[in-house]
């Protein structure tokens, strides 16, 4: 809402300036987005010009005589359009202006102009930094008071206030004058709407039925006859354009001036144009149609309310006038509409028609059903003293179920309650009587507050206390600290998990990245085979902000990916990124399963010495270094299977499990799914179900005492098939009851063992809890292990 | 035999100083010590002399061990001497960098939302999580902000097709307020707790929005819970991420789940008292809005069946980037989820 100040002070004196006014708004109403000025004129006022002469000595150039208050003063003018008779804006030597060229602030100097001496200037809009306009003077309008300053009578100040959903009173004048009066001790005037009821009852010129009561409470009819349809004076069109709104004609821009006053909207019809001149606020009915006043011709659905006649919708109700009921120059009679409509159905309406207004915007915050015959008398009576019109006797009011003048109950207990402070009881009754709610107070501690019609919003004894204690200021609240009993732990056992999993991988010189929830189709295809898309469908955003965010991802690859390949064409060393984020998958019914996820990708060349990047490329155990280094955190046993995933090369792939519950994949991303994000090289994945993976973590490890007696350590290489996996070799070792631990240190192939076999070298760790062992029972157990190892493994000692 | 004992003693000694390193040291106490050496073998045959004899080359010859061994001792320390006086003559260039350690760094989000957490934790607040696929009840409906209300326009919302038909009830929440009704669904009071969590809205990314970005809710309930406590506890946590002398302020907003409804805004850390235009934190305000808060609405209480004559709380709503742009000083919020780690590495 725009609010002139110029405007605002009929209603209510400003005693504090514009900036100071706009922080109490801010801080205790609404925020002031901006305060736009115009003026601060010095040295310039309203003259009139009672001669002009031609300059002697330049054709193009006149002398205009300007009488102000205080004498004659002749200038030279250049403006084709300067007549005798006009009102303009004379500005005196000295006066500050805006120079027409460089638009900076000016001084007016006196000069003689090709040798006439110009005791001033005639300001054209250009120069009061009104707009660009400088082809010609200002012109005021004829009823300009001369001699007055030109800032009180031209200046104002803006300020443009946001609005609240649920406050339809600050889109209204009255509404900020309420809420200036309470910031700063002035009173309110409200308009006295009173008018001579000269013409016949309006209960015998026009008839109002609502059908749907419960989409309309309640419709007040006017009738003016008479009117002389033409502009409005200009005051009122000044007005409408400081608050934003082009005027139309004095009917039209009167309904819109009362709306900005009240916050009430109001329509005027062509009452001659009105079959029967009948009113029927009813829904429409299938397929209706009715073209706006916009022009667009508009097919109506059951679900709007309209405004009909007899003959069928005149108007769409709350939302814009029908065309043919329109107020022309040719409108001789009105008939003025002010009523109360519900506002999600007008809410509805406007957004299935995609058709926003002013007074859509106002209905939809909920409009209180006291305004309509307050803004109607005051429309009224505007007609009749702008427009010439007889006003009928009377209005037409249907209400058929008039609610009760809203009041709110409460105790000085509750206000402690909600506030923590205890605000004496005539602090709190003059707060919120400079607010317009009249308050009783009943002894000893109960206050009964009238809510005014313009506050539908106050309903409950806290809307009643937040009324108070913005006003009274937020700086009167003391500070104080939850003192109460505090609530049981809540666990979240995932949720620590994926902090622990956190903090491990940058421990273990991971970098974290945060990733979009959403992806487009194209990069799920990227990893993810179109049968699997298809045969489990990603999750679909209706409205995306753009297709590259349109479905919930069901895994982090894609983007990790994304990641990894925009960072590898600024890095040249290893790369080590991971997310922990959650991945979307549908399920029977209800919400979709979100799964708490870690993946990390490896590339690159691994450091050297120096950190720069060696000639090695990182390989698969580097990304399974991570994986290891996570699980030895979090005190988990996993093993790793060869298997096939998509996107992992087949052969360089592992599934991760834990008791033999699958919990993740390990692998190299396959080169044509790297290809696709254009990365070349190699780059290594990992990804681990943390909900799968959450029962198995170990808990507080239990301690086991070190053994007082010497361990021995031996070596011994194994040979093996090469598709025997080192981990079953290593399994059969441990095994034995003497063994406290066995290190892979070597693996080899080559001309020193069979073809199609490799050596596993193990160093193994033997040591008893019960006492030194002796050479040879270290030497029995390393025979007994070799013979279980050629039995269960195929394998033999290395010669 | 003492004679050629003293002939042993001279050569050793001449020997032992000929030697010039630790290898030829050793080298001569394995050929006079050893347990072949020139004096073990001596000692070893004294057991064919006779008795009177025996005794006193066995004392000549184990004095002579002695003098060896000590001569011995003196010249490895000579030479270690020599050696570490070589190290200083060449000293190592201690300006040359240590081998690397792995150096991760976890996301600047990340950490904010820890320090925040962190913050509320300290003063007994519980941390759960919520869904992020929401539905509407409770993203709005159960928030007081029904369908065809305009309060539904604060919110932009992305809705999430299920069913395939379009039609739209699930959504990706707009913001963590949700999870205040699930929480209050699930428990009783005294109720104490932080919600972080992705949040989403249908937005135009520019330098100060995104549509996908971080929100931490809180929720007090219990008897006696008052705005006063909202203020102090808010301004306790303030202080408690960007100073101790901060200094904070509440203005009117509108929550539709929360009466009263307060913004609060923290004064700038940067520019203090002399607000300047360039603040890369205020913008010249002298103040940064940090969140909305209120008191929750008694209606909102009642969808969960709490006896409102009985409790009150506070409920209030952060934005995690808002307030990491602000500590960290980024010009642009779309730095975060651009993942350039030029950009991250910076955050250790």
């Amino acid at each position: 809402m725009r609010v002139s100040l110029k405007w605002l002070a009929d209603y209510v004196d400003l005693r504090v300036p514009p900036e100071e006014l706009a922080r109490r708004l801010t801080a205790s109403t609404v925020e002031v987005e901006e305060i736009v000025r115009r003026g601060g004129w010095e040295g310039v006022e309203v003259g009139l010009v009672v001669d002009v002469q031609p300059h002697p000595n330049a054709d193009r150039l006149r002398l205009a005589t300007v009488e102000t208050g205080d004498g004659r003063h002749t200038v030279v003018c250049g403006a084709p359009n300067v007549a005798p008779g006009q009102k303009v804006a004379f500005a005196r030597v000295g006066a500050r202006l805006t120079d027409p060229h460089t638009g900076g602030p000016m001084t007016l100097r006196a000069a003689k102009i090709r040798g006439v001496e110009s005791a001033g200037m005639v300001c054209s809009e250009r120069e009061l930094g009104l707009s660009d306009e400088h082809e010609g003077i200002l012109v005021l309008p004829e009823d300009a008071p001369v001699g007055t300053p030109l800032d009180a009578y031209l200046g104002d100040t803006i300020l443009d206030l946001a609005a609240w959903p649920n406050r339809p009173d600050l889109m209204s004048m009255l509404g900020v004058a309420w809420e200036v009066a309470a910031l700063t001790g002035a009173a309110v005037r409200e308009p006295d709407p009173a008018y001579p009821e000269e013409g016949g009852p309006a209960a015998d010129l026009a008839s109002v039925e609502i059908q749907d009561p419960d989409l309309c409470a309640r419709y007040v009819a006017g009738v003016v006859e008479e009117v002389q349809v033409g502009p409005s004076p200009a005051w009122l069109q000044e007005r409408l354009l400081a608050a934003g709104m082009r005027p139309i004609n004095n009917v039209v821009d009167i309904t819109n001036y009362v709306m900005l006053e009240y916050g009430q909207p109001l329509h005027a019809f062509d009452y001659d144009k009105l079959r029967e001149h009948a009113i029927i606020v009813r829904r429409a009915r299938e397929g209706e149609r009715l073209t706006t006043l916009d022009g667009v011709d508009r097919t109506l659905t059951p679900e709007m309310l309209v405004i009909a006649d007899p003959a069928g919708p005149v108007a769409l109700a709350g939302v814009m006038g029908g065309a043919k009921t329109e107020v022309s120059p040719a409108t001789r009679r009105v008939l003025l509409e002010s009523a109360s409509f519900h506002g999600p159905a007008i809410r509805r309406t406007s957004a299935r028609l995609g058709l926003r207004s002013e007074a859509s915007a106002r209905f939809e915050k909920g409009v209180s059903p006291e305004l309509p015959p307050l803004a109607a008398r005051r429309a009224v009576q505007l007609m009749v003293e702008l427009c010439g019109g007889r006003a009928a006797a009377g209005l037409v009011d249907v209400y058929p179920r008039p609610r009760e003048v809203q009041t709110v109950s409460f105790t000085q207990e509750r206000l402690r309650r909600v506030l923590g402070i205890d605000p004496p009881p005539p602090v709190v009754r003059d707060v919120l009587e400079r607010l317009g709610f009249r308050v009783q107070h009943v002894q000893p501690d109960r206050y009964v507050v009238t809510v005014p019609p313009w506050r539908a919003d106050v309903a409950i004894p806290e809307d009643v206390a937040e009324e108070f204690v913005r006003v009274h200021g937020y700086d009167s609240l003391p500070s104080t600290l939850l003192s109460g009993s505090l609530q049981p732990h809540v666990p979240e056992p995932l949720r620590d998990l994926r902090e622990r999993v956190r903090d491990v991988m940058k421990d273990a010189g991971m970098q974290e990245v945060i990733t979009y929830s959403l992806v487009s189709l194209d990069l799920l295809r990227a990893v993810v085979p179109s049968e699997d898309l298809a045969a489990d469908p990603p999750l679909r955003v209706v409205n995306p902000v753009s297709l590259e965010h349109e479905y919930l991802r069901p895994t982090l690859r894609p983007s990790l990916l994304r990641t990894l390949a925009a960072n590898l064409r600024v890095s040249d060393t290893a790369l080590a990124l991971f997310e922990t984020a959650r991945t979307y998958h549908r399920r029977g019914g209800g919400l979709p399963d979100e799964v708490e996820t870690l993946a990390g990708v490896v590339a690159g060349r691994r450091p050297d010495r120096w950190g720069g990047p060696s000639d090695e490329p990182v390989d698969f155990f580097d990304a399974k270094g991570y994986v290891e280094h996570l699980f030895a955190r979090l005190g988990v046993q996993a093993g790793y299977q060869p298997a096939e995933d998509h996107g992992l090369l087949p052969g360089r792939t592992a599934r991760i499990t834990v008791d033999g519950q699958a919990v993740g994949w390990l692998g190299q991303v396959h080169p044509e799914v790297l290809e696709r994000f254009d990365v070349r090289g190699e780059a290594y994945l990992f990804e681990v179900d943390l909900r799968a993976l959450l029962p198995h973590v170990g808990g507080v490890p239990a301690y086991r005492p070190v053994s007082r007696f010497p361990a021995v350590e031996r070596d011994l290489a194994v040979v093996v098939e090469e598709a025997v996996p080192a981990e079953r070799v290593r399994a059969v070792i441990l095994d034995h009851r003497l063994v406290r631990d066995a290190r892979i240190f070597d693996v080899y192939t080559g001309d020193q063992v069979p073809a199609g076999r490799k050596s596993l070298a193990f160093s193994v760790t033997y040591q008893s809890y019960e006492k030194t062992l002796s050479d040879e029972e270290v030497d029995r157990a390393q025979a007994e292990i070799v013979a279980r190892l050629a039995r269960e493994v195929g394998g033999t000692l290395r010669a | 035999m003492l004679d050629e004992l003293r002939t042993l003693e001279e050569r050793a000694l001449t020997d032992l100083a000929a030697a010039r390193d630790e290898s030829a040291v050793e080298a001569w106490r394995v050929a006079y010590l050893g347990r072949k050496g020139r004096l073990t073998l001596i000692l070893r045959s004294l057991g064919n002399l006779p008795a009177e004899e025996r005794r006193q080359v066995g004392a000549a010859g184990n004095r002579l061990r002695e003098t060896l061994e000590a001569a011995l001792e003196e010249k490895r320390r000579a030479l270690q001497a020599a050696r570490l006086a070589a190290v200083a003559q060449r000293p190592l260039d201690v300006t040359l960098p240590g081998r690397p350690v792995p150096f991760g760094r976890l996301h600047p989000i990340t950490q904010t939302l820890r320090d925040i957490l962190g913050a509320f934790s300290a003063m007994g607040f519980e941390i759960v999580e919520g869904p992020e696929v929401e539905t509407d009840y409770y993203n709005f409906e159960a928030l007081r902000i029904p369908r065809d209300h305009p309060a539904r326009d604060l919110w932009d919302t992305l809705w999430v097709d299920l069913g395939g038909d379009g039609e739209r009830s699930i959504l990706l929440r707009t913001h963590t307020s949700p999870d205040q009704v699930r929480i209050m669904e699930r428990l009783q009071p005294p109720i104490r707790v932080v919600v972080p969590g992705k949040t989403y809205r249908h937005e135009a990314t520019d330098a100060t929005h995104e549509w996908m970005f971080h929100q931490v809710e809180g929720l007090a309930v219990d008897q006696g819970i008052t705005l006063a406590d909202l203020k102090g506890t808010l301004e306790e946590f303030a202080r408690r991420l960007f100073g101790q002398e901060r200094q904070v302020r509440l203005v009117q907003s509108y929550y539709p789940f929360v009466e009263p409804g307060v913004d609060l805004a923290v004064d700038c850390w940067i520019c203090r008292g002399n607000p300047d235009p360039e603040c890369r934190v205020c913008r010249g305000s002298g103040w940064l809005e940090l969140l909305g808060a209120g008191m929750v609405h008694p209606e909102v209480l009642r969808n969960v069946r709490y006896d409102t004559e009985r409790y009150t709380g506070f409920a209030f709503g952060m934005g995690v980037e808002r307030i990491a742009l602000a500590r960290y000083g980024i010009d642009d919020i779309r730095h975060f989820y651009a993942d350039d780690v030029r950009f991250l590495s910076q955050f250790r």
